[in-house]
């Protein structure tokens, strides 16, 4: 396949339509792998979580771990999905050299959660996406090839493998064949995704980190003739690790499978790679009837028949689903659109709720996370969660300008003293000495000597360009280092003045 | 006195009285091993240093008092499918030689617990598939009955082990009726407890839905003792049972079958089971109905399509269960003749031959070709069903009968090589066992005799319903009372095993 045959995505759409199936693998943040107590720290040292069961060694036995269960019933339970009554694990036997027993422990045809749907807005019209299933199964290890130039396994003298991931619990959430979305096709695979993350995050169930593999993402995409066609044979995109890719890569699957078709060859049934950064795919395995992984039912673990108590336990504690929270928090602290859209996707949603709940205003706690705050993450470069502040602590610094106790010049040597662990807003203002001065006395004896500096400008006020009192406003607030209100100097000069 | 001629129970006995101590016992039996295993080949690794530093131990703790189990200080040989911390554990096959488990099976756990030293580890067939121990790679085990005959498979070892005195007692494990036929075989005991009712941890998996370790001794209150000791919930094997184990040793000490209803199974015995077997199988029917037992017939008429899909179940989980003997990570590793820069599949290849002995290679792949798809119904499918059709057939046998009896092996110990070139006929050894291991039921195999047209023991299993292993003890002493009475003594007491030496 080479890129002359080509066809952009505008002229495929005109002759295609675009039909996508998306399996998203989620990692979950589990304390313990899936069948075994093993920790799944992320990053550690290599070959140091592991112990004879996610080894694989000979006589080890897998237990279930009941938490990875609940995880995979409250996602499943997000996504309006059936939870089964009874459902078991599979072997399903494949060799691949970082996988320690040489079969995957999933779930086959007997999944824990089935028949779900979501929803998701792409330019304010809505689609619905029908959940196939969503299903337990284990993560493999990790190959690292070394001495080539390339880090592949071609040209490598040896390779290393580090187990450290084998068996981490993963869900994997299969979409039924995605319909209808035309050429909003590359947005709504890459809205889901999105949507997927934030209600996996609004569970708490996984980090969602999709630059740490965390939550990966196959794109299955086939085109046909019109919508009235039937299904097209499919290609399957390997582990597209950010949103930005998801749309890409469905973007460059369309333009490329148009190319074949219009060239009178088939669409090879295959798995492809995505390159980040050419924005290409390219083949991979062949898939094809001979991909035999005999799957049979695991003898090593009892079946999993979860209570209906157990199970309605956990739909009554689902958190509100993050479209209809978002909604409701946007209305109720009165944003615009535009507002709502930059504080989401700053990834401080929670944070200025937190802060609003701690009793600031809507906008300005927005505007502190936004402006201030935002900046000294990115000068940090680390999340607006991790800089050393609380939602409460912001909440206080906006109290203290409500009362009159400090600027906005001023807040913001706040926000350095707590940010560089000075102690509490409260604390860091008493130290820094930075309360706004309202000693009237002290205020008009600097006004006094500001006038008395400045003879030229005075003469302009007395002429009556009252415009012209900031450049003395300017002088009384340096002496005073910016500890005045601005408002009751100028009140000052006026009257002196006029 | 001769240390090693004393069961498990007596040796026990003496050593709580001060008679005798661990590390006497443990040394008589490293000099019995020492002295005849040349000619029996029953061991495939001794580890003198290891077990009497247990024996050293034990013995400190009894004279300083300590309160000790039942079994503390009594040697045990295990059969070398179960890991054993630090010390070899090659399932008899080449692919694992030299492989030194960083952990300890949970029945080893148990046993060591219990302050028991393990002198070693038995030999058996190649990962457990076989009736005769002659697949083992490390050569055959001989019986010391007649050592030019076999001791019964897969645990031929700790069988011949036990029959030969060099231990009083060991492990074995019975995915088919790898404990029970060559108990039979051996004329010693052998019980497989309700699956799930000893842990699998540690147990380097054959067919995990079937596998099950249990004891072998050469006597039923023997083989409770071990059951004791091993038995019970473990929660790293997420199908063993979570309720108290039956009071098996109490069960071994009763003995009384009068008013119970003993089950015949007729599907279990009559064509191609030698009549020197059946003509003691005759003589125990009889014992029973004098001691007061209401002995019925029972039909279960699904169990002539056990074997069938036994050897489609088993070789199923086979294929999948040894798909990790991969050349990667332990065990052997061998390159491909010729092969310059060889890839990790060919080295695989090359290591599966090389490691992997002929029936191993044959389950695995007929494991493989039962599950591919297109033949997953026709054949993994079927035998599933017909593995709830004989579980039925059982559970409906249990509403006529408390436990139910039959020859444990069509016949008595045969030759060597006589069914190396037909491993039909090897597989129809296990006839009358493993379908005790499709339903899950616990089975015990007591001696019932000498046959007559060749001398060599012959024996009687028992099946009760899961979870009621305590039955299997309380028929077995039974029989075993009533037999020995007969005989004048143990049968092994009389056998021809005390010729053998170095």
């Amino acid at each position: 396949m080479t890129a002359a045959t080509m066809v952009s995505f505008e002229e495929a759409l005109t002759r295609f339509d675009p039909v996508l199936g998306l399996e998203v693998h989620v990692e979950l943040n589990t304390v313990s792998k899936m069948f075994c107590g093993c920790s799944t720290t992320f990053g550690a040292e290599p070959n140091t979580q592991v112990c004879p069961v996610c080894l694989g060694l000979p006589g080890a036995l897998p237990v279930v771990n009941r938490t990875a269960v609940e995880s995979a019933m409250r996602i499943g339970l997000a996504l309006n999905c059936e939870i089964a009554e009874w459902c078991r694990f599979a072997r399903k036997n494949y060799f691949y050299p970082d996988m320690p027993k040489n079969f995957q422990t999933s779930q086959y045809d007997e999944p824990i959660c089935f028949e779900g749907w979501t929803e998701v807005a792409v330019d304010g019209e809505t689609y619905r996406i029908d959940i196939e299933r969503a299903h337990m199964e284990e993560d493999t290890g990790k190959t690292l090839h070394v001495g080539g130039a390339t880090g592949r396994i071609h040209g490598a003298d040896h390779s290393l493998v580090d187990y450290n991931r084998a068996g981490i619990p993963l869900i994997e959430i299969v979409t039924k064949p995605i319909e209808g979305a035309g050429d909003k096709a590359p947005e709504v695979a890459r809205a889901y995704v999105a949507h997927l993350r934030e209600l996996v995050l609004g569970l708490g169930v996984s980090d969602v980190r999709m630059e740490q593999g965390s939550l990966r993402c196959d794109v299955n995409l086939s085109l046909r003739p019109d919508a009235e066609a039937a299904l097209g044979t499919r290609t399957e995109t390997k582990n597209v690790n950010s949103l930005r890719s998801v749309e890409r890569a469905v973007r460059f699957e369309v333009g490329r499978q148009a190319g074949v078709l219009d060239a009178g060859e088939r669409v090879v049934q295959e798995t492809r790679h995505w390159h980040e950064d050419t924005g290409v795919t390219t083949s991979g395995r062949e898939k094809s009837d001979a991909d035999d992984y005999r799957y049979f039912p695991e003898p090593d673990l009892v079946p999993i028949a979860p209570s209906r108590e157990w199970v309605e336990e956990l739909r009554a504690e689902l958190p509100e689903p993050p479209a209809e929270r978002r909604a409701r928090l946007q209305q109720e602290w009165g944003y615009s659109d535009l507002d709502m859209r930059d504080v989401v996707g700053a990834g401080a949603l929670d944070l200025v709720a937190e802060t609003i709940a701690a009793g600031a205003a809507p906008q300005a706690a927005r505007k502190w996370w936004l402006s201030e705050l935002a900046r000294r993450a990115n000068e940090q470069d680390v999340d607006l969660a991790e800089l050393a502040i609380t939602p409460a602590q912001v909440a206080e610094i906006q109290a203290l300008v409500d009362a009159g106790r400090v600027n906005d010049k001023l807040a913001r040597q706040v926000f350095d003293g707590v940010l560089a662990g000075e102690g509490s807003p409260e604390e860091v203002v008493s130290a820094r000495g930075l309360e706004v001065v309202s000693d009237e006395g002290a205020l008009g004896e600097a006004v006094d000597r500001a006038i008395e500096a400045n003879p030229d400008v005075a003469d302009k006020i007395r002429g009556g360009k009252h415009a012209a009192a900031g450049a003395l406003i300017g002088a009384v607030m340096k002496e005073m280092r910016g500890q005045a209100d601005a408002g009751r100097v100028r009140e000052l000069i006026l009257e002196k003045l006029t | 006195m001769n240390l090693t001629d004393l069961s498990a129970a007596e040796l026990a006995a003496r050593l709580a009285e001060g008679e005798v101590s661990s590390v006497d016992a443990t040394r008589a039996s490293l000099e019995r091993i020492s002295a005849v295993d040349d000619s029996i080949n029953a061991f495939l690794h001794v580890d003198p240093d290891g077990a009497l530093a247990t024996a050293r131990d034990v013995d400190e703790r009894r004279a300083a008092g300590e309160e000790l189990g039942p079994l503390a200080g009594v040697p045990i040989a295990v059969k070398d499918i179960i890991a054993t911390k630090g010390l070899p554990t090659t399932c008899g096959s080449k692919i694992l030689e030299g492989w030194v488990p960083p952990y300890d099976a949970t029945v080893v756990a148990r046993i060591r617990a219990a302050g028991m030293p393990i002198v070693g580890k038995t030999n058996m067939d190649e990962f457990a598939m076989g009736s005769s121990t002659e697949h083992s790679a490390y050569g055959p085990t001989r019986n010391p009955w007649d050592t030019d005959r076999v001791p019964g498979g897969s645990g031929g070892g700790s069988a011949a082990a036990v029959a030969a005195r060099q231990v009083p007692i060991a492990i074995g494990t019975d995915t088919g009726g790898s404990i029970r036929q060559p108990s039979a075989l051996t004329g010693t005991v052998g019980v497989k407890p309700t699956y799930g009712g000893v842990s699998r941890y540690g147990l380097v998996a054959m067919a995990s839905s079937l596998d099950q370790a249990g004891p072998v001794s050469r006597s039923v209150l023997d083989a409770a003792l071990l059951h004791e000791v091993i038995a019970g919930h473990d929660p790293m094997d997420s199908t063993s049972i979570d309720r108290r184990v039956p009071d098996v040793v109490a069960a071994a000490r009763r003995g009384d079958v009068s008013g119970m209803r003993i089950g015949i199974v007729k599907e279990l015995g009559g064509e191609g089971f030698q009549p020197g077997v059946e003509a003691r199988f005759g003589d125990v029917v009889e014992l029973l109905t004098k001691a007061g037992a209401d002995v019925v017939e029972v039909s279960c008429p699904h169990v002539e399509h056990a074997l069938a899909a036994y050897y489609l179940i088993m070789p199923s989980e086979v294929s999948s269960n040894l798909a990790k003997f991969d050349a990667m990570r332990y065990g052997l590793r061998v390159a491909p003749d010729g092969v310059d820069a060889p890839s990790a599949e060919q080295v695989m290849a090359a290591t599966r031959d090389a490691g992997f002995g002929d029936e191993v290679k044959r389950r695995i792949i007929l494991g493989t070709y039962a599950l591919s798809s297109g033949y997953y119904d026709a054949y993994y499918g079927s035998a599933q069903k017909v593995r709830t059709l004989i579980s039925r057939d059982f559970a409906a046998a249990f509403e006529q009968a408390d436990v139910l009896i039959s020859p444990t092996a069509p016949t008595t110990a045969f030759k060597f090589g006589d069914m190396m070139g037909d491993p039909l006929a090897m597989y129809l050894n296990d006839v009358a066992t493993l379908p005790a291991n499709l339903a899950g039921l616990p089975g015990l195999s007591v001696p019932s005799g000498l046959a007559d047209e060749d001398g060599l023991p012959a024996a009687v299993q028992v099946l009760a319903p899961a979870t009621a292993d305590d039955r299997l003890y309380n028929v077995g002493v039974a029989i075993e009372r009533m037999l020995q009475e007969k005989w004048g003594g143990p049968l092994l007491a009389g056998d021809p095993e005390r010729e053998v030496r170095a």
